[in-house]
């Protein structure tokens, strides 16, 4: 489903440097894998350019056969619409919609929101255990609770691939134990393939397979 | 969950959140269009109504021939109407007459009814019972306007006032034409009770059906003596248009700088939201919304407030055109429609146009931070700490310079179809260039300040130096509020000094007698001078003939003056703004032009120019050019020896009488009011009242000007509040992380109080620098442009130096404030918050 072959990035200014080099990775549907690394290696610059939200120098990523290093701004845009799913170390939840419109988001970027369609927000809130704080705003929840709204968010539109950087950054280690296994669950039970990043062999571990991302490249374990 | 619902969440979240300076950026906007949109409306319905006189007075004619104030030789008349081409011609006499006992005005027509009949069918058409009535010397027809008005009615007697003294007319009836104020006479009637023998004003011609009627104007118009002018009906409408076109336009310029101000709030708003906004809009992008899609949903924002602020701006318009209307008048308080009453007529273009305006201003506004939100890279975005580089792309120095060398260039411009438009353009242009140049400034200049002792100022200093782009917000609605504000008072008070200097070098007598506001028929017989020159206490008089001459159809007419002046020393009696010019032997004699006879229609100095007089033309030399603040439309000055021998007309409209050191001023007013027939209708007064009077009509006329000061203060301190008040507030993770790091409330406080009297005094330096320069584009081309007068360069230090000393205060406590504000939040919960 994602293949990914020779991808380096480097950054130019005063201090030029390669932070990606000759990386090769492939994630069938339904897989679920870790990235680790040191703080710098360059993790989140890998799930940026698999999002296509930066360009990378050499290489290529094909996701269901699009080659996404070649596809314009907004072809780019529509396919992370459609068949990608986010969830940050930060949240990242509009603070003046409640968690149900959150949730929703992706459902009215993509034209699919309609009547018809909030029994699946609904559904999707059920799954992360938040039916009783459908109507609560962002203030109004725990970074636990946030952070499950985040992962409902990110599957309801059911994306083909799901992207996770640090998601449990900003938690304590029970909400981030119970956020790992709900993500992990989450993903697995709608059939998307996920790539979780984080430099905790903790959340690693709750992963398919463990990649680490080194200067020297991408390798298993 | 229904998808609109969630749109709309979507799009009024925001808005919600920054209600306060949404609702300051409407505010702006509505005001700017209510301004536009009642001067608009006040004036088109003024025009409107005038159009409407016009029409019912001059009925179906296809020319009216027309000759200045004084008329033209009645003879003229018979020869126009044996022309071939003509079917009917109709003779009127048109006077402005003072009503005996009342301060009104009344434009009284003397008419052929058996003529008028067929040219002005509406006009001679009247209610009279006795159908003699319409001929007898003694009666007179009012337009239930003026029966109304004047609070008469059939059977009542007017005295009118002439040179003689009063003429009783008894009100015989009402005409069925109305839309103005006037009477009706018999013309042989008119011509006996208003000394005018021998002469009329106008001749309406009736065509033959098959004439070109403009060929046959331009052949008959070669054809006619000087000064009398073969027009269209129109052309009198579009005089009476282009005699407050100039006022009403500055007006308007008046309501665009509320609309800019609104403009720029609305810019300040929206840079401001999408600073804060910044990562909630990446992450918009990053589910999946195109750049267009951002642009429109923070244009949409725009369009929404631009749609409400218009909307209110319309209603409220609409009201204070009503207002205007009832209260000041149909001229806005400057004379140009005296009589009118017009009720308010809605255009919907107009409307329209004011509307889309409104609306405009909103978009524009926020095109710059809607296009920066989308270019913005949403990966970097989502990161805490990325806010400044919102600014990057306003920092490169060459696009501001390169609008204001534009704006530079664009003060040498001449006008466009007689209006100061590239002036306000080099205005708009110097306005944005400096803002535009502010985050270059702000570094160069907080650059050079020495080091601070305390950690506070030494903390602001680094801010504001590290990150001028956000001051930029701040600084852009401080420049153009006081520049604007600043180049308004030296205008006014420029404009203020140099009229009060000029009416005290032009009323050097003692006493002065008018009776030109009496109307045209009121004037000075010579017996009267005599009488005037005998009065005990008087030592000398200088008695000046004022008249009217149209020069052009579509042009307002000129006036001319004729009093004795010593040719050699014109600068004695004369503002002049000139050297002089004494005509050598064989040359044609000089005449003294103001300022605008120079603008309009060239008359520079030491030129021979033609002037149409006593129905000749005449060879004069330009001796001079003085400053005349009274009459926009151009004047003249001719030596009244010479004007009695080209005219032999020796009746005065006024008197400047210069009494014998010692003389009771007020013995003699008494005495004149005793000895000249109808004394006690004259206007006598000293020159102190004369100067008090027009001193008070000034500022009458600049109310709107300082309420509009009045506003840009408010609007620049609440913006300035405002911008501050949020930019403070997206720093609360800063003041959190240095509550963290030791400091203290009171030394944070400190910081931010610096920051804002930094910012301001910056701003209020530029304000008060660029509001010199285009207080300058004001005086010397905008007003020069508009009225054809100069003036000389005034400041009104004292008030500019309360003005700064409010604004450096009201920054500082606002700046304190924003932070008490921004602190009330736990510093612990502050560093933790992920937007």
């Amino acid at each position: 489903m994602l293949s990914i072959r020779g991808l380096s990035k480097g950054y130019s200014g005063p201090r030029p440097r390669a932070v990606l080099s000759g990386i090769d990775l492939d994630l069938a549907a339904g897989e679920y894998i870790a990235v680790r690394g040191e703080s710098g290696i360059g993790k989140s610059t890998l799930l940026n350019l698999i999002a296509g939200l930066d360009r990378p120098d050499a290489g290529s990523i094909a996701l269901d056969g699009v080659e996404l290093t070649r596809a314009d701004d907004d072809a780019l845009t529509v396919i992370r619409r459609e068949r990608m799913g986010f969830v940050f170390q930060a949240f990242h939840l509009l603070p003046y919609l409640t968690a149900a419109q959150n949730v929703a988001l992706p459902l009215l970027l993509n034209g699919t929101l309609d009547g018809a369609t909030s029994p699946r927000v609904s559904e999707m809130l059920a799954a992360v255990g938040l039916a009783d704080r459908a109507a609560s705003r962002p203030s109004e929840l725990s970074g636990g609770e946030l952070q499950r709204v985040a992962i409902a968010r990110a599957l309801v539109h059911q994306p083909r691939l799901v992207l996770a950087d640090e998601p449990t950054g900003n938690l304590d280690p029970d909400s981030a134990a119970q956020v790992l296994e709900l993500l992990r669950r989450s993903v697995k039970g709608e059939g998307a393939a996920g790539i979780l990043v984080s430099h905790s062999p903790a959340a690693a571990a709750t992963a398919d397979r463990i990649y680490t991302l080194t200067a020297s490249g991408l390798r298993s374990g | 969950m229904h998808r609109t619902a969630l749109a709309l969440a979507l799009f009024l979240g925001p808005v919600r959140q920054s209600r306060g300076r949404l609702a300051l950026s409407l505010a702006a906007i509505a005001l700017g269009v209510a301004l536009g949109y009642a001067v608009q409306l006040v004036n088109q319905s003024a025009i409107n109504e005038f159009s409407q006189a016009v029409q019912t007075l001059s009925g179906t004619a296809d020319l009216e021939i027309r000759g200045a104030r004084a008329g033209f030789d009645e003879a003229l008349y018979p020869r126009l109407a044996r022309l071939p081409e003509v079917a009917v011609a109709s003779p009127v006499i048109e006077v402005d007459v003072r009503l005996g006992g009342r301060s009104e005005r009344l434009r009284v027509l003397g008419v052929d009814v058996f003529r008028a009949a067929l040219v002005q069918p509406q006009l001679a058409a009247t209610t009279v019972g006795d159908s003699l009535d319409t001929l007898r010397p003694d009666t007179i027809f009012l337009s239930p306007s003026a029966a109304h008005g004047l609070g008469v009615k059939e059977g009542d007697t007017i005295a009118v006032q002439t040179g003689h003294g009063e003429v009783r007319l008894r009100v015989a009836g009402l005409t069925r034409a109305d839309g103005t104020r006037f009477g009706l006479v018999d013309i042989a009637a008119a011509q006996t009770a208003l000394d005018r023998f021998g002469r009329i004003n106008r001749v309406d011609l009736r065509l033959r059906p098959g004439v070109d009627v403009e060929a046959f104007r331009r052949r008959l118009q070669a054809e006619l003596p000087p000064g009398v002018l073969a027009e269209r009906p129109e052309a009198s409408v579009k005089r009476a248009a282009t005699l407050s076109r100039a006022y009403r336009v500055n007006l308007n310029v008046l309501a665009l700088v509320a609309l800019f101000t609104g403009g720029l709030l609305v810019f300040s708003t929206q840079a401001l939201a999408v600073v804060r906004r910044r990562a909630q809009l990446a992450l918009l992008r990053v589910l999946g919304l195109k750049g267009r899609g951002l642009i429109a949903l923070v244009l949409g924002e725009a369009l929404a407030l631009g749609v409400a602020g218009a909307g209110v701006g319309l209603a409220l318009g609409y009201g204070l055109a009503q207002a205007i209307l009832d209260l000041v008048g149909a001229d806005l308080g400057a004379g140009h429609f005296r009589g009118l009453q017009p009720a308010l007529r809605v255009d919907a273009t107009w409307a329209l146009l004011f509307f889309a305006l409104g609306v405009a201003v909103a978009v524009v506004g926020s095109l710059v931070p809607a296009l920066e939100a989308a270019r913005t890279q949403p990966a970097a975005a989502l990161k805490a700490g990325d806010e400044e580089r919102v600014f990057e792309r306003l920092r490169p120095i060459w696009p501001g310079l390169a609008v204001l060398a534009g704006g530079a260039m664009l003060t040498a411009s001449s006008p466009v179809d007689g209006l100061p438009i590239l002036g306000y353009v080099a205005i708009a242009l110097l306005l944005i260039g400096t803002i535009m140049l502010m985050p270059r400034l702000t570094v160069a200049v907080l650059g050079r300040l020495p080091a601070q002792a305390a950690v506070p100022a030494q903390l602001a200093v680094m801010q504001l130096r590290g990150a001028p782009g956000q001051s930029m917000l701040s600084l852009a609605t401080i420049v153009a509020a006081v520049s604007l504000l600043v180049s308004m008072a030296i205008m006014v008070a420029s404009f203020r000094q140099s009229l009060d200097e000029w009416l005290q070098h032009v009323l050097p007598a003692d006493l002065y007698v008018r009776t030109s506001a009496s109307g045209d028929a009121a004037f000075l017989t010579p017996r009267d001078q005599e009488r005037l020159a005998r009065l005990p206490g008087v030592r000398r008089v200088d008695y000046a003939r004022v008249q009217q001459l149209l020069l052009a159809p579509e042009k307002p007419p000129i006036t001319l003056f004729s009093r004795p002046i010593d040719a050699d020393d014109p600068g004695r009696l004369l503002p002049l703004v000139s050297g002089f010019v004494v005509p050598r032997a064989g040359e044609p004699p000089p005449i003294w032009v103001s300022e605008a006879m120079v603008d309009v229609y060239g008359f520079t100095l030491g030129r021979v120019v033609e002037l149409p007089i006593a129905g000749r033309s005449e060879l004069f030399t330009v001796g001079g050019v003085w400053r005349d603040y009274i009459r926009q439309h151009g004047s003249v000055l001719i030596h009244s020896d010479l004007y009695v021998r080209l005219t032999g007309d020796r009746t005065a409209n006024d008197a400047a009488l210069f009494l014998v050191p010692g003389a009771d001023s007020a013995e003699v007013k008494d005495a004149l009011r005793a000895t000249l027939p109808g004394g006690d209708t004259l206007d006598v007064d000293e020159p102190g009242e004369i100067r008090r009077r027009s001193m008070q009509a000034f500022d009458r006329t600049f109310a709107i000007t300082y309420v509009l000061e009045l506003v840009a203060l408010v609007i620049g301190l609440t913006g300035l509040s405002s911008s501050f008040g949020a930019l403070v507030l997206a720093r609360r993770r800063e003041f959190g992380m240095l509550r963290h790091v030791g400091m203290t409330r009171r030394q944070i406080a400190a910081m931010l109080a610096t920051e804002g009297f930094a910012v301001s005094a910056l701003g209020l330096a530029v304000g008060l620098g660029l509001g010199w320069v285009i207080s300058l584009i004001l005086i010397h081309v905008v007003n020069r442009q508009s009225f054809h007068w100069s003036m000389d360069l005034a400041i009104p230090w004292g008030p500019l130096a309360a003005f700064c000393a409010v604004m450096l205060v009201a920054a500082s406590l606002t700046a304190t404030a924003s932070a008490r504000a921004a602190m009330t939040d736990d510093a612990a919960r502050a560093v933790k918050d992920d937007w």
